[in-house]
């Protein structure tokens, strides 16, 4: 009972024991912060990458691709079957994305994968990335009615300007044809020439635009279907073209400095309705350079930049006519890869080893997890947090240190009133009791208040970095350099329990020092100084 | 204890003690086999200078050392080679302390201080149950040494005299059957020492309580029943013994 009682009683008048946990509680409050920023990071970041990638990949070695695209689907379906959810056939290949902007061409290279929107969306959540398609659709092929009008207001205009320039060609130029492709081009600066009030209409009312628009109340049509281009290509430049692609928002988009606000914003060059221009190599040997155009039906933003500024995600049968990839005898259309989910991913190392037994043999395919694929990402956010973890758990081992040194003092100061307790019938070990659940008493309030600023500091670090940012004027959190737009955090309850627990033990570990001696110390010597 | 034994022997005992405290590497001898008998009920007092051993004598009765040399006794029993756990035990059920600087705890209130004899005998939950009764005690005897209206204060608020009767109300809240008392009145002035003094006096009488008082004041130790008397580590005069024999 004189235990808790004093314990409590040193607790609330010795201040300066309080100040010396102080390390710990700032150790502590890292700790959690730290962690839970590290894990909201790659927790965030396994969802994209999952999202994208899927559970399982199995991937030819080939870019030449697997034709026998049904039996490798039925070998998986019968080695695996039972856990699998959603399965889809990509093909992936390397590529160049072109972009006109103005008369500039800007290229990039990119990761092209062609996919079916329908099956791909079972393996991963691919409409959530995509800016304008809602999340609840089956993602499609199809532009919105919105692309649609916009592609064919610049589709008409571009139209009508290479029609001017056909029936009164500029003097300077020479007798070549000026836009191979009327589908390539891009959207240019706000319209300069006369008819400018002709073409505004059709952003006032796009659903009437977008029924407007057939071949024959294009006021254009006549013209347009005598002119060279559309020999070529025999079709309405105004519909969207065979190819068709989701680019990522990082590939065609940039930040900038708004020069009023000072606020960075981003400065997007395509569209949903506009061309790009894509070129890539033939299945084959030796592979050979193609290039086709698509249109752009949407953009994808999975917020992870790496993935934003470097997938296009194309029509899976165009790529594979483009890069002929279907055999012209049996019409088999070869693939690259099959991306799977599984029912639970923690079954994906089984699932892998299972595959890996089913597949046929030799060195055609590869098996990976998603994790396999972002492996060396993945460890080094695990390898810096271990890091960090063991640098912060020594600020608290400090703090420890300075526990120490305090009750050294405390002891000393208290050495008569141990004399007494002595006299009084306390034994060395209620002693040493009373200033072991002194330290933990300490540790118990050092990592609770720990806990408790870690926690709202977790909760509100998207606040405190922009007011840091406002404080400094210097961005804290740079979207350009990381990954996400704010600061994704994730708290393991777990984690909070153990960096708390483990500050607890370094208090009372620092405590049995200062209250080994002061069990030991001598009633007699105690009592005989004042 | 039980009072079993039919022939008349002393309450507490310390026989042929010797105890010498080691400086350094110089051994300091205090203590030079001295015999000294208490009976029940008796007031010894134990007289002598500074460095006459008598509150290491003090100390060696109430188990607070160990002699080098000797034997001390309680009812009959040797209690100075018991372990460490019963030494602790029969400090806080035998013996009741009073010091010349009151040593009364400073975190503590006054009542809490009184009571804390009990809070080391009693685990948390014997305490807790009994907590209203202990309460009871204590006030009874605060009042008795009249303190009641200080209950809630803490040392550091109370005068020397109200200190020390409040060490007197500790030593006596755990029913002690000897009082051991170190210069009780040595950090006082002469009429709140005549308090001090008339409480002891009074405990002596009214309560068959067991005192030994070590004391350097001749007037003081007047006040007991039986003096003794130290000068160097040894007995100078067995007493002018005003009674002997103690009444049963």
């Amino acid at each position: 009972m004189y235990k808790s009682l004093l314990c409590l009683r040193y607790l609330r008048t010795r201040y300066i024991a309080l100040a010396s946990i102080i390390s710990m509680t700032l150790g502590v409050a890292t700790m959690i912060v730290v962690n839970s920023v590290m894990d909201g990071f790659s927790t965030d970041m396994r969802d994209r990458l999952r999202g994208i990638l899927a559970d399982v990949i199995v991937e030819t070695n080939s870019l030449d691709g697997e034709p026998n695209t049904q039996d490798l689907k039925d070998r998986i379906q019968r080695a695996v079957g039972n856990d699998i959810e959603g399965m889809t056939a990509t093909v992936e290949i390397y590529a160049m994305l072109s972009v006109q902007y103005g008369s500039q061409w800007q290229s990039k290279p990119v990761t092209l994968i062609g996919i079916d929107p329908a099956t791909k969306a079972t393996v991963g959540p691919l409409s959530k990335y995509l800016v304008n398609t809602s999340e609840a659709s089956i993602p499609d092929w199809e532009l919105s009615p919105a692309a649609m009008a916009y592609r064919k207001e610049w589709t008409t205009r571009a139209q009508w300007m290479v029609d001017r320039w056909n029936h009164n060609p500029p003097p300077m130029e020479e007798e070549v044809t000026p836009v191979e492709k009327p589908d390539s081009a891009e959207p240019l600066a706000p319209p300069k020439f006369d008819s400018k009030s002709d073409f505004e209409s059709p952003f006032d009312s796009k659903p009437q635009v977008a029924e407007e628009t057939d071949s024959l109340s294009n006021p254009f049509d006549k013209e347009l279907n005598e002119s060279v281009f559309d020999k070529a290509e025999k079709r309405d430049p105004g519909s969207p073209l065979k190819g068709r692609v989701y680019i990522g928002y990082g590939l065609v988009s940039f930040p900038y400095e708004d020069p009023d606000t000072g606020e960075t914003k981003m400065f997007q060059i395509v569209k949903p309705g506009d061309d790009v221009k894509i070129s890539t190599v033939t299945a084959g040997h030796p592979p050979e350079p193609t290039h086709f155009n698509a249109t752009v039906v949407d953009l994808f933003k999975s917020e992870m930049s790496e993935h934003d500024s470097s997938l296009v995600f194309c029509n899976l049968e165009y790529l594979q006519e483009m890069r002929g990839m279907i055999d012209p005898e049996s019409d088999e259309k070869s693939i690259t890869s099959i991306q799977i989910k599984l029912k639970n991913p923690e079954d994906a190392a089984m699932v892998v080893s299972k595959l890996e037994e089913a597949l046929p043999a030799g060195q055609r395919f590869r098996v990976r997890t998603w994790e396999d694929k972002q492996g060396p990402l993945l460890a080094a956010v695990e390898v810096e947090s271990a890091i960090l973890n063991v640098l912060l758990f020594l600020i608290i081992a400090v703090a420890g240190f300075g526990i120490l040194a305090i009750f050294f003092m405390i002891t000393l100061e208290k050495t008569r009133d141990i004399g007494i307790l002595k006299a009084l019938g306390a034994s060395s070990n209620g002693i040493m009791s009373i200033f072991l659940s002194y330290g933990l008493a300490l540790g118990l309030v050092g990592s609770g208040v720990g806990v408790v600023v870690g926690l709202l500091f977790v909760r509100y670090i998207n606040e405190i970095e922009k007011f840091i940012t406002f404080i400094t004027g210097r961005k804290v959190f740079d979207q350009r350099i990381y990954y996400f737009p704010e600061i994704a955090t994730h708290v393991e309850p777990m984690m909070v329990f153990w960096v708390a627990f483990g500050a607890m033990v370094i208090a009372v570990l620092a405590s049995i020092l200062p209250a080994r001696k002061a069990a030991r110390f001598h009633p007699v010597e105690s009592l005989r100084y004042e | 204890m039980t009072e079993t034994i039919s022939m008349p022997q002393p309450q507490l005992a310390a026989i042929a003690v010797e105890k010498a405290y080691r400086k350094d590497k110089h051994k300091i001898p205090v203590l030079h086999g001295i015999d000294v008998e208490v009976n029940k009920g008796e007031f010894l007092s134990i007289v002598g200078q500074s460095g006459s051993g008598k509150s290491t004598l003090m100390h060696l009765f109430g188990l607070l050392d160990t002699p080098d040399v000797g034997e001390i006794y309680l009812e009959g029993q040797q209690i100075d080679d018991l372990p460490e756990h019963a030494r602790d035990q029969i400090r806080n059920h035998v013996f009741g302390f009073i010091f010349q600087f009151y040593h009364l705890l400073p975190e503590l209130n006054l009542l809490e201080n009184v009571l804390s004899p009990l809070m080391i005998r009693y685990s948390t939950w014997e305490y807790w149950k009994k907590r209203k009764q202990f309460k009871q005690d204590a006030l009874e005897i605060i009042e008795k040494v009249g303190l009641s209206h200080r209950i809630k204060h803490r040392p550091s608020e109370l005068s020397g005299g109200e200190m020390q009767r409040a060490a007197i109300a500790r030593a006596l809240i755990a029913k002690p059957q000897i009082l051991l008392a170190d210069e009780p009145t040595g950090n006082l002035d002469s009429s709140t020492g005549k308090e001090i003094m008339d409480l002891l006096t009074n405990l002596n009488e009214q309560e068959q309580l067991t005192i030994i008082m070590v004391t350097h004041d001749n007037l003081i130790a007047a006040q007991a029943h039986r003096t003794v008397r130290l000068r160097e580590g040894q007995i100078e005069v067995l007493g002018k013994s005003k009674s002997a024999s103690v009444p049963a």
